[in-house]
This record gives structure tokens, C-alpha cells and sequence, in this order.
């Protein structure tokens, strides 16, 4: 029988997450209410992860019924539908082989669907974006790691390093540990609303080289978890870095439509690198990625993103073309999605109105619940929280006392771990240990998802507001 | 950034006139060379041939690989008017059912039309059994909807309805939902597997014996991995049967260089058909437990059994009904999806996995492996729950499934006849039956000429014929090559998929073009 020893050292080394055990306790505490047994709270609500329709949020009504009539290509004469849902559907359908969904994609992304990635870039940034550039990939977490197989080999100071940010969703690391990569943490300036500072790179970039062999730099922007979104001048400024210093950009931009701070623009990598001009728009080498999962769509479940590769060495692209021929299939109806985001109804089609004003009613719930955990946080001691200016996250940090902490360490917990524990016993309510997105020694944090109905938002803060009034009287 | 770009793709062309030595440097890893080709400052790339990581190199995947690329070429030339010896190109290389005109099946299309759009609830378009599906399967998700997450395991109802399917298939033996993982077609499940398998270094690295002809997701994923690729030869003398005495020879020879771990088996066969018989799986199971090696039993085409005398027998069936002795120790992986069989819904990626026999600390690793890639799509495992828990003789959609799955099961069945017939009235083809799965795998007779023009092009023997067939008559075939074949030997994979007329027309084609293939080349 195998035995653990002969496991993948790979995959013994990925952690299980805190998160895991509050997931496992969440679900438990819903059996318990379904039998009655508990009685302070009458239902668990779960802003611990970015799964917006998981949690109260209503998918686009144009991207379902144009789903719909790919599954079910009848509906396609069906006047009850719009017309431009209906052409839609008819089109792609087209491009597929005998006109179904059923049958394989081509090899990176339906041709139709890598032409619309390409058509939105290209708009978005002003660049020429070419489709073989772009891959169509299961979710963004599928094309990070195809990108880290070209990217990550070696043991020892051999090994790939990869400069991750400090705090980091949980998903990343994982695949990191999974490839065999090595994490090189990088931290980012919480009082200055968590910013990137070259500084704070380099010093990272010194200390990994004693150990690994640092290649990668990774960033999100808008962030995860902490929901700020870079300034051009920052973006340049990294770029520069990563030229000087011979690094590899991964940029993850999965929030790129979610921003809305006063005066914040998302800048895309590409846009800025090319810009800058030669020697770094024809030198630097950049992986940009974006996915259905997140933003106004929040089809998590139906796993779709993609990669466009950015001055990849011709013979290195020979190679990765191949290991991507076999491993990359993205779904049909995930690509349909994809489709359907960057190429949305527009102005004076049918389902123009709904469309927009169903994006609008979305992204005004997660402003305004910012807003709300905002206004709710200053008035709460021993919590403080930096304004985001996208993204659908807030990081809110804990200043707990140190009996509170003492008391933690007594249980061999972290503090915001044993802070979330206690939370989802006493209210219900299940946020993400900031232990688990990794933070400076000696903070604590809390991650709430933004992407809920505002009169959830409300619950999830009088559950939050009435258990850390208790908690800190506990804990004094 | 055109401009620059262009200026690159210069300098990179530029390379090949330099002092190889000179262009070496110039690719190495940790050197910044200044190249004054109008003071255009080079650096090296971070990601290059060198510093990449080797183990991608050596993946090959025949499938989608040259000859299907020239394939898409050609009928891109044709589409912009480029004459040539055919209308179009007939695409017989991949396992797409609905590419090739299959229907897919009514019932599971209108369930997931109302989980997407569940507004469609209300209207009386749908019968009642689809709506109280889409219910069902909409209130196992998130917020009652598809795009939610899921759990990485996969949708706890699903992987009931799983276990319960595998109970009823294999006659009542127990099977755990705890024990399904849902995945994203099977290819997903098997990497998955393979990757959580592969460890060790040098001689004590993880072998894992795999059929020879294999379907080349298996090599691709081995290279990618760095595993040991163990090949056991299937029997073409004896319609590509297993033997035990070849899986002891491999074995064997194996144990030199490696730590032989892992033993997969692709029953009913890819590219060969062949059905194993029971007796041979008892074999293999006896073999695996004396050997100590986990099987992996890629079983996606169990649905797809057409010759007489033959029976799909499921690993896990058979090894329970050789008793505790057996069923208490063998480490067992099966794989199932929704990709073959009479569903042909590929575009879909839906799957699962039953495992049996882990140990508890290993299945741990496993399941945290799978939450590493979030979940499967929701649409694939919606739609596997409809294939595991199809309309019952009471529902109104019973008569209109069954209708339809058995004309496209019938369909095949008489497809792989005429195939494996008409193939064999063709001098210097061979082909053994095609028992089950949805190809054939006939051998091809080369005269020497053509081998010689092979070589000296650099291509395998078949592949080349494979081109030239593509060229001449505008059918795309995967060359054996692409698969795997003693040495010597020579074969093309076909599928059995085209549409009768088409079919035959392939099969008329292919017999012109190897008669004339074979005096060209006399």
C-alpha cells in the first residue's frame, strides 16, 4: 500500500489551510441549525471567500440566457428571448465543431473567444494584442500555474523563487508549494493603504538570493485582500525593477473591473509596459492574467480565465504551445462566459438596459458595503481598516490586547485565527483569518467579501460589531 | 510597441549569423550583452531555453499535435480558395463525437439550459422530470447558483449520486461518496493522480507502467512530471490482449532504473478497442497485489462495447469479487467522464474519480491536491449527475433518452463493423476488432522506399504516410507513432466517428491512397 513517504514532496509540503478547519466547522454549525440545535443565530453567513453568487448575488441575466441557448440550441427560435441573446448564442454556436458546445474546443481557446480576449485588450489599452499571444485557461489559477510549469525547476539555491505579496489569497501559495516553487515573501505598506515599494522588493529580492533562485515576481492588482489598486507611477516603477533586476512579471488583474475609488483607474501592466517604450515594452517579460471568476460576474463555477503572454522568447513559446496542447481545455461554457464579459451587450442593443443596469446594481452594492465597513469600523475600538479602491475585499486589522493574544497562544492558535473561530461559533459568521493570507509579524486581520447584497453586508456587520464589543471586553 | 517588436524579432534572426559561440552567450542565463544593431540595447530573457523548466521539453501530444495543425492550415487554404485534390478536410484524429455529427442528448441539454437560466423553470416548454432536475441539482449549489464554487471534491449530492450509480453498475458493492472526486473531464483526474504519485530521485524515481499503444495523455503527462514511463506491450497478434507474462517483463527490466509504482490500464482500449476479458483483469489485479502497485483504470469508454462475446467489467467490480484478500489491499484509481460513451459532451469537461483503498494519510494528500485548482466547472458536474442519474421508465423524458442513446450506441457499433471490414479488404492494411472505445488502430504495411523517404525527411514512417494522406485526399489521421508501437511496426489511429456516408467515403479514400501509396513507393 503507498505510504505518505512516497506522496509527491510537492504536494505533502502544501498546507492545509486554517480556512479548511472553518469551512469544516461552518458546515457542521448549518447541519446543527437545519436540526434545531442552534439557537443564537439562525443561519451561517459565509464572506470568507470571493464566491459572490454563493452569497446572495444575482448572475447577469444576458450571460445565462445566452448559456442557456447553447445548451439548448432550440431556444435559439424562442421570442421570448431577446434578439441579441439569441444571435449571440447562434454565433458562437457556429464556431463550434457540428454547432455544439459538446464537442472539443480548439487547442488554446475557441478561436472566437481568444479573438475577443485579443479585441478587448487591444481596447482596453491601446496595444495590439495578438491572439496566439493568449491562452484560454480552467479559472486564472489554472493559467498561473501553466505559466509557473514553464517557469519553476531546481532544488536548493537551484530552485525557481517566486516574490509573492504579503497579504496573499490563500490559492496562489498553494500552487506555488504544488509546482515546487519557492515563496519569497514581499510585504505590503499597510498605513499607506497597502501600496508596493521597490524598497521593500529589493529587500526581498537580497535575502531570497542567499537560498533560491528568485525569477518570478507575482502582484494582483487591484489587490487581494487588500483592495488597493496601483498608480501608474507605482506600475512603472516595478517594471523598472523587474528590468534591472531580471524578473519575470506575473500580473494577476482578475479585479481589473472592479474599481471604483475616487480617482482610481486601473492601469493594466501591459498598457504601462508598452508606454515606457524600448528597452522594457520589447524587453520585459510579462504574463497578464483575468478570469470570469470575480468582478461583476462572479461565475466562479463555471472556471474560465486566461494568460497573454508578453514578450516570451519565440523558442521558449514553441515549447510552452505544446505542454499547453494537452492540459489547458477550458471548458465550453466557461469560454462562452468568457466571451460574454469582455464582449458585453452595448449600447442600444436589446439587453443593453438590463445588462448595465445589473453591472451597475453590482458594483454599487460592493462600493457602498465598503463604505458601510468603513463607517462601521471607525467606530469600533481595537479595529482599524484602510480605504480600498477596488477589488471585492476589505482587510481589516485587529489590534488585540495582549491578554487576547495570551490566550491564543495558550491554545497553540493564531490570534485572528482563534478570533474567526470564536466569531463563527458565537454569531455565525465566517470571515478569513488574516494568519491564512500570511501578514507581518505580530498583526492580525480579518477578510470580508464584499460581493453580497447590501442588507446582508448589514447582518454581517452586527454580527461583527456585537461579537468584537464582547470580544475586547473579554480580552481587555 | 509593433515597431520594437519588429526590431526584436531582428536581432533574433540576427543571432543565427553570429559566432554560435557568441549567440550562446548571448542566451545564457545571467549575461547582459549590448548589441549595437542600431544601438538597440538586448538583454537576455529571463525565460529561455536554458532556464526553463526542462521537464516541458519533452512533451509531445500527438492528438493535437502536427499533423492536426497542417489540418486547420489546409482548411484555412481552402476556405480562401486554394485548390486542391478535395472539398474538405475529414477530421478523424480526435474522439469529438458531436464535431463528427452526434447528437447529444435531449434531456441533458434542456437540465442544464434551466440550471443556467432558471427563469426557463416557468415555462411549460420543459416536462416536469427536467424542471425537478434542474431543481434538485440548482439547490445542491451556492445561492442556487452554477456560479458558485464549489467544494474542490466536488458538489456533495453529485458524488452521492455517483456512488449510488458505480453500486447499481457493479451489482450492490459498496461504494463512498467520500471515496468520489469530481473532476474536470478524466484527463484532470489522471494528472492528478499521476502528480500525487510521482516522487523519488535517480533510480528510486516513481515508474509508472503504462500500455504501449497508449493514449498520449499519458507519456505527455509523465514527461511533464519527470516520471519514469514503464511500457507494457499489448499483443497485436491476439487483439491487443494484455499478458501478464509482458506487464513481469517490463516490470522487471524496469526495476533497474526505477521504482515501478504505479500500473495503468485504459479498458475498453485507446487507440486499440480491445475489451479486456475478466479473466485477464483478475490477472492484472493478482499481478498489482503481488507487485505492490496502485492501478490506475482509465474506464471512459465503458459504455462503448460493440462486439459479441465482449462485456465491459469495471476494475473495481472485479476486484471485490475476488475477495477480502484482494479487495482489502488493492490500491485502485478508476476514471469515468462525460466525453465518450453517448454522451460525447467533451466541450463540457466533466469527470469523476473513485478511489479505493487509500491509505487515510494519503487520501488527506489528496484531497488537498484537488482544492489547489478551486473546483471543477459546475456544468460539467451538473451535467455528470444527469448521466449517473438518468430519466427512469416512470418520467416523461425516459422514452425520448432511451430513443436516442441507443440509436448512437447502435450507430457505432455498426460503424466499428464496417470499419474494422472494410479496412481489412485492403491489401497491406490489417485491423483487429474494434471491440469497444471509438477507433481503430489498423497496422499499415510500408514498402522500404517510402521508410527511406521517412527518414531522410526526419519523420516517422507513419507520419509521413499520415501528411501525405492528409495532402492527397484531405483526411486527418494520427499517426501510430503518436502512440506508441513495437518497433517496426507501423499504424494510424482512425476514428469510427464520421457520419456513415462520410464514413465510408473515409474508408474508400484511405484504401485509394494506399494502393497508390504502396506503388509510388514499390
Amino acid at each position: 500500500m503507498s505510504v505518505l513517504s512516497e506522496i509527491n514532496p510537492d504536494v505533502r509540503r502544501i498546507k492545509i489551510s486554517e480556512h479548511d478547519i472553518l469551512d469544516e466547522r461552518a458546515e457542521q454549525i448549518r447541519t446543527e441549525i437545519r436540526q434545531g440545535l442552534v439557537k443564537r443565530y439562525k443561519d451561517v453567513i459565509d464572506v470568507s471567500s470571493g464566491n459572490p453568487h454563493g452569497m446572495g448575488l444575482k448572475p447577469l441575466t444576458f450571460v445565462r440566457q445566452v448559456l442557456a441557448t447553447c445548451f439548448y440550441p432550440p431556444l435559439v427560435h424562442d421570442e421570448s428571448l431577446p434578439l441579441d441573446v439569441r444571435q449571440r448564442a447562434q454565433s458562437l454556436l457556429a464556431e463550434c465543431d457540428g454547432e455544439s458546445i459538446g464537442s472539443y474546443p480548439a487547442t488554446y481557446g475557441m478561436k472566437h473567444v481568444r479573438s475577443s480576449v485579443s479585441t478587448f485588450i487591444t481596447r482596453r489599452d491601446g496595444v495590439v494584442s495578438d491572439p496566439d499571444n493568449i491562452i484560454i485557461s480552467n479559472g486564472s489559477q489554472h493559467a498561473l500555474i501553466l505559466i509557473l510549469k514553464l517557469l519553476v525547476q531546481g532544488r536548493g539555491l537551484q530552485q525557481t523563487g517566486v516574490l509573492t505579496p504579503v497579504p496573499c489569497y490563500r490559492s496562489f501559495n498553494k500552487g506555488l508549494v504544488a509546482q515546487g516553487a519557492v515563496s519569497v515573501p514581499y510585504y505590503l505598506c499597510e498605513e499607506q493603504g497597502w501600496t508596493v515599494q521597490v524598497e521593500e522588493l529589493r529587500r526581498a529580492l537580497q535575502a531570497a538570493r542567499g537560498h533560491c533562485n528568485p525569477m518570478v515576481l507575482y502582484l494582483i492588482n487591484p489587490g487581494n485582500p487588500s483592495g488597493h489598486v496601483q498608480s501608474k507611477a507605482s506600475i512603472e516603477e516595478v517594471i523598472r525593477f523587474a528590468a534591472e533586476e531580471r524578473l519575470f512579471i506575473m500580473a494577476d488583474e482578475v479585479y481589473q473591473g472592479c474599481v471604483f475609488g475616487k480617482d482610481s483607474e486601473f492601469y493594466s501592466y501591459k498598457k504601462v509596459l508598452s508606454e515606457m517604450g524600448p528597452p522594457y515594452s520589447t524587453n520585459v517579460e510579462l504574463a497578464s492574467f483575468h478570469s470570469v471568476s470575480k468582478g461583476f460576474m462572479g461565475e466562479c463555477g463555471l472556471r474560465c480565465g486566461y494568460v497573454e503572454m508578453v514578450n516570451l522568447d519565440p523558442q521558449v513559446m514553441r515549447y510552452a504551445y505544446q505542454a499547453f496542447s494537452f492540459n489547458a481545455l477550458a471548458s465550453v461554457p466557461g469560454q462562452i462566459t468568457l466571451d460574454v464579459m469582455l464582449n458585453p451587450p452595448q449600447p442600444g442593443d436589446p439587453s443593453y438596459a438590463v445588462y448595465a443596469q445589473e453591472v451597475k446594481s453590482v458594483m454599487s452594492a460592493i462600493k457602498n458595503n465598503a463604505q458601510r465597513i468603513m463607517d462601521v469600523v471607525s467606530g469600533l475600538p481595537g479595529m482599524t481598516c484602510q480605504p480600498i479602491n477596488g477589488g471585492i475585499f476589505m482587510f481589516l486589522r485587529l489590534h488585540l490586547s495582549k491578554a487576547a493574544i495570551e490566550h491564543a497562544e495558550e491554545k497553540d492558535l493564531e490570534p485572528d485565527l482563534l478570533y474567526s473561530m470564536r466569531l463563527l461559533e458565537d454569531t455565525g459568521l465566517c470571515v478569513a483569518p488574516g494568519c491564512e493570507l500570511r501578514q507581518k509579524q505580530g498583526t492580525h486581520h480579518i477578510r470580508i467579501c464584499l460581493a453580497t447584497p447590501e442588507e446582508i453586508m448589514e447582518d454581517v456587520l452586527h454580527r461583527l460589531k456585537s461579537f468584537h464589543l464582547r470580544f475586547i471586553k473579554e480580552f481587555p | 510597441m509593433q515597431e520594437a517588436a519588429a526590431f526584436s524579432r531582428l536581432s533574433n534572426s540576427f543571432l543565427h549569423v553570429l559566432n554560435p559561440s557568441f549567440s550562446k552567450l548571448l542566451k545564457s542565463k545571467n549575461s547582459t550583452i549590448r548589441m549595437t544593431e542600431n544601438g538597440f540595447l538586448h538583454h537576455g530573457k529571463v525565460l529561455t531555453l536554458d532556464s526553463m523548466n526542462p521537464n516541458v521539453k519533452r512533451v509531445e501530444y500527438a492528438v493535437r499535435g502536427p499533423i492536426v495543425q497542417r489540418a486547420v492550415q489546409i482548411e484555412k487554404e481552402l476556405r480562401e480558395g486554394v485548390k486542391k485534390p478535395f472539398t474538405e478536410v475529414i477530421k478523424a484524429n480526435i474522439g469529438d463525437c458531436h464535431a463528427m455529427g452526434q447528437k447529444p442528448i435531449t434531456f441533458f441539454r434542456q437540465v442544464l439550459a434551466l440550471c443556467s437560466y432558471p427563469e426557463l423553470l416557468e415555462d411549460n416548454k420543459f416536462p416536469e422530470d427536467v424542471k425537478n432536475r434542474a431543481r434538485r441539482i440548482l439547490q445542491a449549489c451556492a445561492g442556487g447558483s452554477i456560479g458558485s464554487y464549489s467544494a474542490s471534491q466536488g458538489i456533495e449530492l453529485i458524488r452521492n449520486d455517483v456512488a449510488r450509480y458505480i453500486e447499481r453498475r457493479d451489482g450492490g458493492i459498496p461504494c463512498s461518496p467520500d471515496n468520489i472526486y469530481l473532476s474536470a473531464g478524466a484527463s484532470d483526474g489522471i494528472m492528478t493522480m499521476l502528480k500525487l504519485l510521482v516522487s523519488g530521485e535517480g533510480s528510486s524515481r516513481t515508474g509508472v507502467m503504462i500500455s504501449i499503444p497508449q493514449y498520449p495523455l499519458y507519456s505527455a503527462g509523465l514527461a511533464e512530471l519527470a516520471a519514469v514511463q514503464i511500457n507494457y506491450y499489448l499483443d497485436e497478434a491476439k487483439c491487443w490482449s494484455l499478458d501478464v507474462k509482458e506487464l513481469r517483463r517490463a516490470l522487471e527490466a524496469a526495476r533497474k532504473h526505477c521504482r515501478p509504482r504505479v500500473l495503468c490500464i485504459i479498458n475498453p482500449g485507446n487507440p486499440t478497442g480491445q475489451v479486456q476479458s475478466r479473466q485477464c483483469i483478475e490477472d492484472v489485479i493478482k499481478f498489482a497485489a503481488e507487485e505492490n502497485l496502485f492501478l490506475m483504470a482509465d474506464e471512459v469508454y465503458q459504455d462503448n462495447v460493440y462486439a459479441e462475446g465482449c462485456q465491459f467489467h469495471s476494475f473495481k467490480k472485479v476486484l471485490f469479487e475476488m475477495g477480502p484478500e484482494y479487495s482489502e489491499k488493492v490500491e485502485l484509481v478508476s476514471f469515468h467522464s462525460t466525453s465518450k460513451c453517448y454522451m460525447g459532451e467533451c466541450g463540457f469537461r466533466g469527470g469523476y474519480m473513485e478511489v479505493v483503498n487509500l491509505d487515510p494519510e494519503v487520501k488527506v494528500q489528496l484531497t488537498k491536491l484537488v482544492s489547489v485548482r478551486l473546483c471543477p466547472p459546475v456544468t460539467g458536474q451538473a451535467l455528470l449527475d444527469l448521466v449517473v442519474n438518468p430519466p427512469q421508465p416512470d418520467e416523461p423524458s425516459y422514452a425520448t433518452f432511451i430513443k436516442e442513446r441507443s440509436h448512437t450506441l447502435a450507430m457505432l457499433a455498426e460503424k466499428a463493423k464496417m470499419t474494422q471490414d472494410i479496412l481489412n479488404q485492403v491489401p497491406g492494411i490489417s485491423c483487429n476488432p474494434v471491440q469497444g472505445a471509438m477507433y481503430s488502430f489498423p497496422s499499415i504495411q510500408l514498402p522500404p522506399k517510402a521508410i527511406a523517404e521517412a527518414k531522410e525527411k526526419g519523420q516517422a514512417p507513419d507520419m509521413f504516410y499520415c501528411m501525405k494522406l492528409l495532402e492527397e485526399k484531405g483526411i486527418c489521421l494520427v499517426p501510430g507513432s503518436g502512440f506508441g508501437q513495437r518497433d517496426g511496426t507501423f499504424h494510424f489511429r482512425m476514428t469510427i466517428l464520421p457520419p456513415t456516408e462520410k464514413l465510408k467515403i473515409v474508408l474508400a479514400k484511405i484504401k485509394e491512397f494506399h494502393q497508390s501509396f504502396s506503388e509510388q513507393y514499390s
